[in-house]
């Protein structure tokens, strides 16, 4: 039998990298917000199962919720798109 | 590019350092003299069942006084920065329906968790940040649920400031108690709660602090959120 919870975790931290990758190219900065804030719910989800739960609740409620919405107040004040003048790949953006 | 280059190689020599210091260490072994004292005192010592609420709060009490001053920086910052003489809400259009409904079902649960977290930081895991980012967050839903919803400053801004007071009126009874800031002068001089560790009314003064440092916390995200949402009146700046 497959130990299941070493399955969840690389899942979680497939998850993480997938989202910070979208979080990174999304044009849209509101969609890439919410590509942050899915970084640190499952991070959460990581802490959790690495058994530090008090960093899982710190990093639901300020990484996933608080800081989420300083970013949505910032956006609301200045512009949703991302311009798209540096049509320039990852390879060369680095 | 001569920029990317230096960098890389910055990058290279600091990480073969760590790698250099890091083999020095022999995989496995337990060097981590500090946290067994602290497994293994903690009981006695604090009274608190949770050993990371106890090395917050008591043995390293000072560092986490030193953190709710970088809060309070912080908001104070953000708060000078987006300082107007009249701001007001100036959202167009309600929240929905959905988010309406929800936010006046989940806001007393919501609150009632985030006190929970504060209140039993010593027993279960928590305390004083996560649970006053909980609440901040009931507070930053209603926001924006509701178009009109504001605040009361009347009650917020001194509370905040009293928590603060509070939390080094305690460290400094325990200096004139004790000898030293931040002294556990509940648990060590008065002997309160030896008898029921593990349960609510133990651990000295961590609950104390840990109430205090919830509200702080509270009320201090909670008005970044409402300096965020605010907007400068039309016409006067």
């Amino acid at each position: 039998m497959i130990d299941c919870v070493q399955c969840i975790e690389y899942l979680i931290v497939i998850l993480m990298i997938v989202s910070a990758i979208f979080a990174v190219e999304w044009r849209d900065l509101l969609a890439a917000v919410v590509g942050m804030a899915a970084v640190s719910l499952f991070a959460s989800i990581a802490f959790f199962l690495l058994q530090a739960p008090d960093v899982a609740m710190v990093e639901a409620a300020i990484g996933a919720a608080m800081s989420a919405a300083v970013f949505i107040f910032a956006i609301k004040r200045t512009e949703r798109y991302e311009s798209e003048e540096e049509g320039t790949g990852w390879w060369v953006r680095w | 590019m001569v920029k990317r280059v230096l960098a890389i190689i910055l990058i290279l020599i600091t990480g073969y350092w760590l790698a250099n210091a890091l083999a020095q260490v022999p995989f496995g072994a337990d060097k981590m003299l500090v946290g067994k004292y602290y497994l293994e005192n903690v009981k006695e010592q604090t009274g608190a069942v949770n050993a990371v609420t106890a090395v917050v709060v008591n043995y390293r009490g000072l560092d986490t006084l030193g953190e709710v001053t970088v809060l309070f920086i912080a908001a104070t910052g953000v708060a000078a920065l987006l300082w107007r003489k009249k701001r007001e809400r100036t959202a167009k259009s309600e929240g929905s329906v959905v988010l309406q409904t929800g936010s006046k079902l989940l806001l007393p649960f919501i609150m009632l968790f985030g006190a929970y977290i504060f209140i039993h930081g010593h027993l279960t895991p928590g305390g004083g940040f996560p649970g006053g980012a909980t609440i901040a967050t009931a507070f930053l839903m209603l926001y924006l649920a509701f178009r009109e919803y504001e605040i009361p400053h009347n009650v917020f801004e001194p509370l905040e400031g009293l928590a603060g007071m509070g939390y080094v009126a305690v460290g400094l009874i325990g200096l004139i108690i004790g000898g030293y800031f931040l002294f556990d002068w509940i648990w060590q001089t008065w002997q309160l709660g030896h008898a029921n560790i593990g349960r609510l009314f133990s651990a000295g003064f961590i609950p104390i602090i840990y109430t205090l440092i919830g509200l702080k916390v509270g009320t201090e995200l909670t008005g970044i959120v409402d300096n965020m949402v605010k907007e400068p009146k039309e016409g006067g700046q």
